[in-house]
């Protein structure tokens, strides 16, 4: 065979391997019609990860049913956060979608880039900080959850070490730490807290093996911040207990897994689109917590959880609901002893969004 | 730190390392006969998730290994055909048959993501890596085959001229590869993290394709590189949940640097290059020519 024919041949085969992606990237839903607003997605990850990606598309789901024929959906998944994210969300934004939602961090300024050609399309970006006039944010207060599940391990702890697995030292991530000893030490003064950064959201086999490790040096309750239910899986191999991560994660350790903080999206998809069919959306930064039904338990696993203790998770939930609980609720020091939330009052928003140090008390420090 | 603990922390080494083995050892098996192949992280997800999806469909774990088998032959027959018979270049074909390999196991397994199973113990399989590098040590010093493969790779104009059929020979060493490195999926799907996740092979093809050069293409080196790579990571992990200050990032990229030491070292005498590096790895093989 010729050369020119090969090269010829490894080109169009590249072709239809670029071109089949994409149409099967893309996945549509819903009838098309002239009045209906039109809402699109982009995804970093699959629908079926059950974690991140899982739950933006079950609110995608619940929008579409909330709202019926008044809108339709479309979303691409598997999105890289590089330049491809442009074109992902410009084709969105060409094809004449009324709203566009970016459902990851890193895809901040390729939002912004495509808002700026397309000033009449609307666009929302999960958990980022810049807006303009058709560019909202919105992001939850994951960390409330983490008060939550900090209580519970406090009184379910017998050898008092909790085993923590971490993804990336940034805030978000430091945040959950801090706010789940904080509930922890707080019902239980020994308690003690070992970190492992693992430095990936995605990776089951080494997610199992920080588990492992973990459990190997004394730990009896597992807790992640990683996106795979790998840890949770080997909790329940090895007799332990643990939390999900971002969905229920009951199915895949039943007896291990005490409850997840879940991530609710759908009601504010909702309010969002439903902003757009009526013509009033506007601007706006959200970051909502348990009081908007942004972040929700998963059902407390009743044969390992006392009914007493049941009744004090839900009492937290509610309080943190109505605001009498915070937190992040003072007196707070950091490691050096430092008192940097006075008592009687709460870390501002500012404090908590560049968070990036641990409370007194947990004997680790933060990887620079 | 008392015993029991050491124990465990040896049982997770050797639990995370063994689908290393298992990739290098093919992969270090193809580059013998002089073909290297950059596809192992695409023939490793596919193995896994054929695994994967064979043991949900018919319950059965041996039917879920042969099925795995024939997925990594048919991945790494296509990549031979394409490499000896288009005499296609072989760094490119193996880039193709990973992105290849990252498309069609997502599509496969879309609809197989966090469906829950059993997982099988790992412990014979683990023995099974001690065994399978055993055989190959053997093989290559011991048999004739082994001696042909190597001639194949050292200069396939002289083993052709001898009467040797190089492309069979190599046929044969990537269909082993690709069989190896479905096993290491397989493993990894089926007893490691018992699941299926899109791209859990989470670059380890990478690092067994790195790890072959840190053996300096010898079978046991590739045992010994294997639980370096592995143990140092588990041992950092240790040293992290004990509170000691580390620079977590750093042995993450490891077996890299490592391995670009060791490339450093062999390439700078041109006598260590020749004892180790086949010959005509990467260079085609044309009987007409």
């Amino acid at each position: 065979m010729t050369k020119q024919l090969k090269l010829i041949l490894s080109l169009v085969l590249l072709a239809v391997i670029i071109v089949g992606g994409y149409f099967v990237a893309t996945n549509k839903s819903g009838v098309e019609s002239s009045d209906e607003k039109k809402i699109g997605f982009i995804y970093i990850g699959p629908p079926g990860d059950h974690g991140w990606t899982y739950m933006h598309d079950q609110g995608r789901q619940f929008m579409e049913k909330e709202l019926g024929s008044s809108i339709s959906t479309t979303y691409i998944e598997g999105v890289p956060e590089n330049a491809d994210a442009v074109r992902a969300i410009r084709k969105l934004a060409e094809s004449g979608h009324d709203l566009i939602f970016t459902t990851s961090f890193n895809y901040m300024d390729q939002t912004l880039e495509v808002a700026k050609e397309f000033p009449d399309v609307k666009f929302e970006h999960a958990t980022g900080f810049k807006r303009t006039d058709n560019v909202s944010t919105y992001a939850a207060r994951f960390y409330e959850g983490r008060t939550v599940i900090g209580h519970i391990a406090g009184k379910m702890t017998k050898s008092n070490t909790i085993g923590y697995i971490a993804s990336f030292p940034i805030p978000e991530v430091i945040r959950g730490i801090n706010a789940f000893y904080l509930a922890a030490s707080k019902v239980n003064p020994d308690v003690k807290i070992k970190i492992i950064w693992v430095y990936t959201w995605y990776d089951p086999g080494k997610e199992a093996d920080a588990a492992n490790t973990l459990i190997n040096q004394g730990a009896d309750i597992i807790v992640q911040h990683t996106d795979t239910f790998a840890p949770c899986q080997a909790a329940e191999k090895a007799g332990v207990l643990a939390f999900g991560q971002a969905s229920n994660q009951e199915d895949f350790c039943p007896n291990a897994h005490m409850t997840s903080i879940e991530d609710v999206w759908g009601d504010y998809y909702t309010a969002r689109a439903k902003a757009i069919v009526e013509g009033n959306w506007t601007s706006t930064d959200t970051w909502g917590g348990m009081d908007t039904g942004m972040v929700k338990m998963s059902p407390y696993n009743e044969k390992i959880l006392s009914a007493e203790l049941i009744a004090e998770a839900k009492a937290l939930e509610e309080s943190i609901k109505d605001g009498s609980t915070h937190s992040f609720a003072g007196p707070i020091y950091n490691q050096a002893g430092e008192l940097v939330v006075a008592e009687g009052s709460v870390a501002d928003d500012g404090m908590l969004a560049g968070m990036m140090f641990y409370v007194q008390g947990i004997e680790d420090q933060v990887p620079q | 730190m008392d015993s029991a603990m050491i124990i465990g922390i040896i049982n997770i080494i050797i639990i995370g390392t063994t689908p290393l083995i298992f990739a290098a050892i093919g992969e270090l098996v193809a580059e013998k006969s002089g073909v290297l192949n950059l596809g192992l992280e695409g023939m490793m997800l596919v193995g896994a998730v054929s695994a994967f999806v064979t043991l949900v469909i018919t319950g059965s774990y041996f039917m879920a290994l042969i099925v795995s088998l024939i997925s990594g032959l048919l991945m790494s027959g296509f990549f031979a055909f394409l490499v000896l018979y288009l005499i296609a270049n072989q760094v490119a074909s193996g880039l193709a048959l990973t992105i290849f390999g990252i498309g069609i196991s997502s599509m496969i397994g879309k609809n197989y993501i966090g469906t829950p199973i059993e997982g099988l113990s790992p412990y014979f399989f683990v023995i099974m890596s001690f065994v399978i590098v055993i055989l190959v040590g053997y093989f290559f010093k011991k048999t004739k085959t082994g001696l042909i493969i190597k001639a194949v790779g050292e200069s396939h104009n002289s083993a052709h001229s001898l009467g040797f059929n190089v492309i069979k020979i190599r046929f044969l060493s990537i269909l082993f590869g690709g069989a190896m490195s479905a096993l290491a999926g397989f493993y990894i799907s089926i007893c490691y993290a018992p699941m299926w996740q899109e791209g859990m092979i989470a670059g380890r093809g990478w690092i067994a394709l790195a790890l072959v050069v840190f053996a300096t293409w010898n079978p046991e080196r590739v045992l010994l590189g294997a639980y370096i790579f592995g143990g140092v990571a588990i041992i950092q992990m240790n040293l992290q949940a004990f509170g000691v200050k580390f620079p977590g990032q750093f042995f993450n990229m490891m077996p890299y640097l490592v391995t670009i030491i060791v490339l450093v070292i062999i390439s700078g005498n041109k006598l260590r290059i020749k004892l180790s590096a086949p010959a005509c790895l990467t260079i085609p093989f044309n009987k007409n020519q």
